[in-house]
């Protein structure tokens, strides 16, 4: 089974990724724990939402607003990095965290490097599945705590430094 | 000035581990040349045209003569034994290897400095005014709130992967000494009626290939919002700033499509969620950040005695006299002056300087000025407190030095970037068309007569030179191999601000000299008592400039 980094260690992946079919109201979502492109989750809400094996994930083009009040209903949400330069994941992540109040697994999936998985925990994402499976997860596993002083606030970490400073 | 604590020390302490790792991973191929890119960037290294290049930051310009000492004694052991002052106030090197870079690193943050963010699509240094504190007309100290940004904006996990890269400007003063209507936000300290501190918040400035003056999105920002206010303008940029055409993903571009006031109403939502948030700044908070930008501890001086001292001091030494003119700045503390040592000697690429050089103006700011120095976004060196009665022994050491040269503001004052000879950016050179400008006006009291006069080269269109806002702008361009250079006049950085419109076609390195030339003879020709360059440009038109040059070059 593939194995993916969760709460700082490695886990089986219990999920499959389902790509962005053709027409998103006519395609029928297998049984299984799936995480559904955003734009069928929208397209079959009512059906979907009776099911609990079912995850949603955003394209770095979509906005947690898409996704909105559903959030706290779903057990994943995952955000997609077409390539490790696109950072709009990083504001997503907190968006579904500090604004829509997400707290399930929320997973980073594509094109992501290891040497962002420190800032992209600080923004609130909580598991890791890297597309590239060669990468060695012992060893991706250590950028976590590249930084364990921060200065400014985060999800994990509301409070800004200056504020703790002078407590 | 800013003095790091335990955490800052923490912090960058595991920002060089986690460098170190990244580089050997990258060279032991592990870590793809694709990946590194960007890490290595946000750490200030460019792979350039004949070596890597190193940026390192100055926050907001302020350097203390250990770290000036350190600058040294890196440039000679890891370099050629010399840096170069850019136009954002930072120092770079132009020759480290690769493998050495994290040494490098090492030894700078035992100094309290780095390269963090210094390049790459991030919140890059916060930039200033390079006479702040000390300015006569400062309506509020900015260095604080740099400070509280910089710290903001350090290792902030949300805004590392931007559209592209991210300057911020802050100015304090009724005169703009930081071009904040050029960066991506600027940042007009101000106080309101009630006389509550708070900012004029520009956004979508900037230069490049698509200049454009910042528009303002709020009038008076309370001092307290400014990070909330930031986080919001940042987060509504990184989500939908283009990310498809590395020409069109700088904000200014999403500004300028949106409509700032639509861009405005867009930040005003997004900053209703985050308002009072944590990281919203309590009085305590504020004032904690300015008890590190203190008076140093001034002598009570009798100022009018010293100004008479100075007044024969001119009398009889007419060069001491042209150097206090130019070189020599108010101070709002009586009896101190700010000087500028100038780096600009004809012959030298502008904001080059030597291991020696550098230890030189330590000794100097040592014995002068509080251990202190400044950098400027012009390329040269600020000493902010000087005893107007240290004036004259000050200026001789600087001769001596080669630091003296009166032409701070002027002419030969050119702001230039590294060019082709060393950028792998660059269209063509810039250093060889600022030297020969500079040999044409080599008459100091011509020079000096012209009065303030910017002139500003830039490579490529990139505009580190910040040509679009010299009185004089150069740009360098490749037309089939060849270089050619683009002049263009009438730019200002600083209040009304306004970007230079373009002569016509481009001429040819050698021609460069007698074109500035007869740019300068039409202004003589037409400038009334005391009227500036730029004055006299605004009052007639680009025309007869337009009509002198080309009818002598054709």
């Amino acid at each position: 089974m593939p194995k993916l980094v969760k709460d700082g260690v490695i886990v089986d992946d219990q999920w499959q990724v389902l790509p962005k079919p053709e027409s998103d109201a006519s395609t029928s979502v297998p049984a299984g724990q799936w995480l559904v492109p955003l734009t069928v989750w929208l397209a079959q809400r009512d059906a979907l939402q009776a099911r609990t094996d079912i995850g949603v994930w955003l394209d770095s083009d979509e906005t947690a607003e898409q996704i909105g009040a559903d959030a706290n209903s779903l057990p994943v949400i995952a955000v997609n990095f077409p390539s490790f330069m696109d950072g709009r994941a990083f504001s997503t992540a907190r968006l579904l965290r500090e604004r829509f109040g997400f707290t399930g697994e929320l997973r980073a999936i594509g094109d992501f490097m290891r040497d962002q998985l420190c800032y992209l925990s600080r923004c609130g994402v909580n598991a890791f599945q890297f597309a590239d499976d060669q990468v060695d997860l012992h060893q991706a596993i250590k950028s976590l705590d590249d930084f364990t002083e921060f200065y400014q606030a985060g999800v994990d970490q509301p409070i800004p430094l200056f504020r703790r400073r002078t407590a | 000035m800013y003095i790091y604590d335990e955490y800052d020390h923490a912090i960058l302490k595991q920002r060089v581990a986690q460098f170190r790792d990244q580089t050997e991973r990258y060279l032991e191929g592990s870590l793809s040349e694709q990946q590194f890119l960007p890490l290595r960037l946000q750490n200030g290294l460019y792979i350039q045209r004949l070596a890597p290049m190193l940026r390192i930051n100055v926050p907001y310009g302020m350097l203390n003569t250990v770290q000036l000492r350190r600058l040294a004694r890196i440039a000679r052991d890891y370099d050629k034994g010399y840096c170069h002052v850019s136009t954002r106030q930072n120092i770079q090197y132009n020759w480290p290897a690769l493998e050495q870079v994290p040494d490098i690193l090492h030894e700078l943050s035992e100094v309290e400095m780095h390269g963090t963010q210094s390049s790459g699509n991030c919140i890059r240094n916060i930039t200033s005014d390079q006479f702040a504190g000390i300015a006569p007309d400062e309506v509020v100290d900015p260095r604080p709130y740099c400070e509280i940004i910089r710290q903001w904006s350090s290792f902030n996990p949300e805004f590392a992967f931007l559209p592209r890269k991210f300057k911020i400007a802050i100015s304090g003063s009724e005169s703009d000494r930081a071009a904040i209507a050029v960066h991506d936000i600027g940042l007009q300290l101000v106080k309101n009626d009630a006389g509550d501190i708070g900012f004029k918040v520009l956004v979508g400035g900037g230069l490049g290939r698509t200049p454009v003056i910042g528009s303002v999105i709020r009038e008076f920002l309370p001092e307290a919002h400014i990070l909330t206010y930031l986080e919001a303008i940042l987060r509504v940029y990184n989500l939908h700033g283009r990310r498809d055409n590395k020409y069109k993903a700088r904000i200014k571009i999403l500004v300028r499509a949106m409509k700032p006031e639509v861009f405005a109403e867009a930040v005003e939502q997004e900053w209703a969620h985050l308002k009072d948030a944590p990281s919203t700044l309590r009085a305590e908070d504020i004032s904690r950040a300015k008890g590190y930008f203190t008076e140093p501890a001034y002598e009570a001086l009798d100022d009018s005695a010293a100004q008479a001292a100075l007044g024969s001091q001119k009398a009889d030494n007419i060069a001491f006299g042209k150097w206090l003119e130019r070189n020599v700045r108010a101070h709002r503390v009586p009896g101190y002056a700010a000087v500028t040592l100038s780096l600009k000697p004809t012959g030298i690429a502008p904001g080059d300087i030597t291991d020696t050089q550098l230890e030189t103006i330590a000794d100097l700011a040592d014995q002068y000025s509080f251990s202190e120095v400044r950098t400027t976004h012009e390329q040269n060196i600020v000493l902010a407190d000087v005893k107007k009665s240290d004036l004259f022994t000050l200026w001789q050491a600087a001769k001596t030095a080669g630091f003296a040269t009166p032409n701070i503001g002027t002419l030969t004052d050119i702001i230039c970037c590294p060019g082709g000879d060393f950028c792998s950016l660059a269209n063509a050179k810039s250093i060889p068309i600022a030297e020969a400008i500079q040999r044409q006006f080599s008459d100091l009291d011509y020079v000096y007569d012209l009065g303030e006069l910017d002139v500003n080269i830039s490579g490529c269109m990139n505009a580190c030179g910040h040509h679009h806002v010299g009185h004089i702008g150069v740009l360098g361009v490749d037309k089939k191999g060849e270089e050619f250079y683009q002049v263009m006049l009438g730019g200002n950085a600083g209040n009304n601000a306004s970007l230079a419109k373009v002569l016509g076609p481009a001429f040819d390195a050698d021609q460069m000299p007698e074109v500035v030339q007869n740019v300068v003879n039409v202004y003589l020709e037409h400038r009334t008592d005391e009227e500036l360059f730029i004055d006299t440009y605004n009052r007639i038109g680009l025309t007869p400039f337009k009509e002198r040059v080309y009818a002598k070059a054709s």
